[in-house]
């Protein structure tokens, strides 16, 4: 696993995040096809994300990644590892 | 796909056209349609893809230099592939099968453009002669974004040309540049190189590559690079994968390259993906000047309220309700003018003929199907209308991100819901609906559980039912009519039903990878008008061209099978009938005695016929749902239509014309016996008929529009199998399970 990135800590998944709160991506571990399309969409390791919300029924959860909005289920977002940023902590 | 390779024709050139072609690759929602219509002007030609019903759109292109062919590749955020139709990105841009492209015209949206790049650079590492468009960067510049363009062509060995597609601007910067990568023709530098230990993996599949793959024809530099493409392709691609045209010893080289990987501790996956996100972000570092305190994108503010967890539900019920609402109701008087039109065409041309039995061809076969075919066109336009505003907008995605909780839970997908409320309405443009749908199985499960949601040509049969065994009978708890609590059962089982379906499809026929959900919410953008006439438009014709015929040729047919052969014994012995009738004084009495005998002629000839015949004969295998030959007749009919049904059932029971409110068929069907001579319409035998009803896949326009979008006969003809199976399972338990209760 990759050290996380400086000014991180807590190591998490991502469907654990609350709403508002950013991370670094460490791990990718789902099965293999939706693995693949979360790195491409630029999940790879390294990568700072932030939760923006959950949909009104709690699941899919919307992640501010690169500039642009993504959606990911809460079965998938529990395969991803994530470094919590301590609050307040600057990108 | 596979086994053409060999006979691949000569690279850049079209099939049959022998145009060279220019691709148009970009991510969804980068502009791709906008751009594609800015280039040539139209909307296009739309095909299939070789052996999958991937949309192929394709023009002309007009360049100082001659004329190309574009041809526009579905959007996608990457070149890696798990189905077929996914693997036509990889196909279309290294010529695998196909021809190769003589250049490619990279789309990427400003604002998104780390991972528009992705893409951009998978395609250009594989050494085509490319321009990167970049559009959107009226919106960037808004955002306070600044790009250097002159070093990002410097860097990445292309040139790029800044636009905003939607106000035409950068259009003719592009054509010129486009003319200037195909005079170039095929000399850019290689791909700069990876770590060394992705660059043995490559080797080491490319050289599998290199044994397996045909070449395209191509320089020997363009070949090398498209061997390492396509080893890297292979690489994120294959394994847990369902593509069928690749040979065993490149899996084998891929697998052995992944084990390895694994036993270093390495993942090959991440580092491949992870290495082009470094080469992009360092590029991007020199290039793309970021602003330095970012306000809030307005989307993200407007997604406050529009996906809030209480009134982002209430926004989405508003749109739903509006969507359905047009589908329902806005849609009537067109239905309605179309139909009157028909009538009107038909007694036109039926007073310019004489009578006989090509009258009878042209007006109740031909007119009439042609008829059946167009009033559809009112709810298909209208709901592309909206599907096409809701996806240009950005609000489709949303949509599915509002419901996927409920669609997932049953294996569904978020943008099945569209296509499933439109079901309420009609399952013909609910079918067309599916196309939002990116993945095929996914789509495929949608199209084949719509059909089950209650349509409003459902509607009359349940009213002629309920009326006839229902009317005037107990309240439930002393508030509700029975009739009503009856009809909404029947609604609660078809949502009941779908959702069963498409759990067990999703299981059995259509089983795979865990489904998932990943999805884009691209920010809030306003519909282009043109966009929207050209997606609708090419909705309609091509239901016209393709269903249409279909369903022409279906009416011809069962229209045929309900009048032939001529019963020539009921009109001779009814002859001296008839004259006894038409001589009695009284003008009402001989009318009705006249018209008495209408109607038994034509319930004589129907049941003479071969539908009439097909129905009596398959008395004994719906008796035990409760029908007579009477009912298996009208289902038999109900085939051509739903809404036939309702009047092949009044011929059937001798009243003549009749629709779902006349009273005379709710009393025929009230006192219908038995041949036993018990009383035919119990209530029990109601509800058997419309649970049938329900479930069963009575509607040839349906199997027409499921066979044109799935592409095979294949999907249609399983839907109409476990539909029948479920209707004939269901009716039979209610009906023999309630005279078990004594119900009957
Ligand atoms: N502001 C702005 N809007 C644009 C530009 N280019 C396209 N659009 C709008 O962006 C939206 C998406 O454009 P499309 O052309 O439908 O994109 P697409 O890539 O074909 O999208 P898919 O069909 O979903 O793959 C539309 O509302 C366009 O009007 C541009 O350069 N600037």
């Amino acid at each position: 696993m990759p050290t996380p990135p400086n000014g991180s800590q807590d190591p998490t998944t991502l469907a654990s995040l609350a709403n508002g709160e950013r991370a670094a991506i460490l791990s990718v571990d789902c099965a293999r096809p939706v693995a693949v399309r979360l790195l491409e969409m630029g999940l790879v390791p390294g990568t700072e994300i932030e939760v923006l919300r959950r949909a009104p029924l709690g699941d899919p959860i919307e992640l501010s990644v690169r500039g642009f909005s993504l959606t990911v289920r809460k079965a998938d977002a529990v395969s991803v590892s994530v470094a919590r940023r301590a609050p307040g902590a600057r990108r | 796909m596979s086994g053409e390779h060999a006979a691949a024709p000569p690279a850049g050139v079209e099939q049959g056209s022998a145009r060279p072609i220019v691709l148009l690759v970009g991510n969804p929602n980068s502009g791709k349609t906008t751009v594609f219509n800015l280039l040539t002007g139209s909307n296009g030609k739309v095909g299939n893809y070789p052996g999958i019903t991937v949309d192929r759109r394709s023009a002309p292109l007009k360049l100082e230099t001659g004329t190309l062919e574009l041809v526009d590749l579905p959007g996608t955020y990457s070149l890696t592939s798990r189905s077929m139709e996914e693997e036509v990105a990889v196909d279309a841009v290294l010529g695998r099968g196909l021809p190769a492209p003589s250049s490619v015209v990279l789309l990427a949206d400003a604002t998104t453009l780390r991972r528009g790049l992705y893409l951009a650079t998978q395609v250009l590492d594989t050494g085509v002669p490319a321009v990167l468009a970049i559009t959107m960067m009226d919106e960037a510049r808004g955002q306070g974004l600044e790009l250097d363009v002159d070093a990002l062509s410097e860097a990445l060995g292309c040139e790029v040309v800044p636009m905003v597609a939607s106000r035409g601007e950068g259009r003719a910067e592009l054509l010129r540049a486009i003319a200037r990568a195909e005079a170039r023709s095929g000399t850019r530098g290689a791909a700069p190189p990876l770590p060394p230990a992705l660059e043995a993996d490559l080797a080491a599949v490319s050289e599998v590559v290199e044994r397996l793959e045909p070449h395209a024809g191509l320089s020997e530099a363009r070949e090398s690079a498209r061997r390492r493409s396509f080893a890297a392709w292979a690489l994120l691609s294959l394994g847990d994968d369902e593509i069928e045209d690749v040979g065993a010893p490149l899996r084998e080289a891929v697998s052995e390259r992944h084990r390895l990987a694994a036993s270093e501790g390495r993942k090959l996956d991440t580092e491949l993906v992870a290495a082009r996100y470094a080469r992009i972000d360092a590029l991007l570092d020199e290039v793309l000047r970021l602003p330095k305190a970012a306000k809030r994108p307005l989307s993200e503010r407007v997604d406050d309220v529009l996906v809030h967890p209480v009134w982002g539900l209430v926004v989405f019920a508003l749109v739903m309700a509006l969507v359905f609402q047009a589908l329902f109701s806005w849609s009537e008087p067109a239905i309605g003018l179309i139909e009157a039109g028909v009538e009107v065409v038909k007694a036109l041309v039926g007073g310019a003929l004489a009578e006989g039995p090509f009258r009878d061809l042209l007006l109740d076969g031909v007119i009439a199907g042609v008829g059946n075919v167009i009033v559809f066109v009112p709810q298909i336009a209208l709901l592309f209308v909206f599907v096409t505003v809701l996806e240009d907008s950005g609000y489709l995605a949303r949509v599915a991100f509002v419901i996927d909780r409920v669609m997932g839970g049953v294996g569904l997908h978020g943008k099945a819901f569209v296509p499933m409320l439109s079901g309420f309405a009609c399952a013909i443009p609910a079918v067309m609906a599916t196309r939002t749908i990116e993945s095929r199985r996914d789509r495929l499960l949608t199209m084949l559980v719509v059909p089950l949601t209650s349509c409003s040509a459902r509607l009359p049969v349940y009213v002629l039912v309920i009326g006839a065994v229902f009317s005037g009978s107990a309240k439930v708890f002393g508030l509700l009519e029975l009739g009503a609590v009856v009809l909404f059962s029947m609604y609660a089982l078809s949502v009941l039903a779908a959702v069963g379906a498409a759990a067990v499809l999703r299981r059995t026929v259509l089983r795979g990878p865990r489904p998932t959900m990943l999805l884009e919410l691209p920010p809030y953008r306003r519909p282009r008008l043109r966009n929207v006439a050209f997606a609708t438009w090419e909705r309609v014709r091509r239901f016209l061209v393709d269903a249409g015929t279909v369903i022409l040729a279906l009416t011809i047919v069962l229209w045929a099978g309900l009048e032939y052969p001529k019963d020539e014994a009921t009109p001779a012995r009814l002859a001296p009938l008839r004259e006894a009738a038409a001589a009695i004084e009284d003008e009402g009495e001989r009318d009705e005695r006249l018209s008495a005998l209408d109607a038994e002629e034509k319930g004589a000839a129907l049941r003479h016929s071969i539908g009439g015949r097909i129905g009596t004969a398959i008395e004994p295998a719906i008796e035990p749902l409760g029908f007579d030959y009477r009912i298996g007749i009208g289902i038999l009919g109900a085939f051509a239509a739903r809404e036939v049904f309702v009047s092949t059932l009044g011929i059937a029971f001798d009243v003549g014309e009749a629709d779902e409110q006349s009273t005379s068929l709710r009393t025929a069907l009230k006192t219908a016996k038995r041949r036993d001579g018990a009383p035919l319409m119990t209530p029990l035998t109601g509800v058997s008929l419309m649970v049938f009803f329900v479930l069963a896949c009575q509607c040839m326009s349906t199997i027409a529009v499921v066979r044109r979008e799935s592409g095979s006969w294949k999907w249609p003809g399983l839907m109409f199998a476990y539909m029948s199976l479920l209707a004939y399972g269901a009716a039979l338990l209610v009906y023999q399970g309630g005279k078990l209760f004594g119900w009957g």
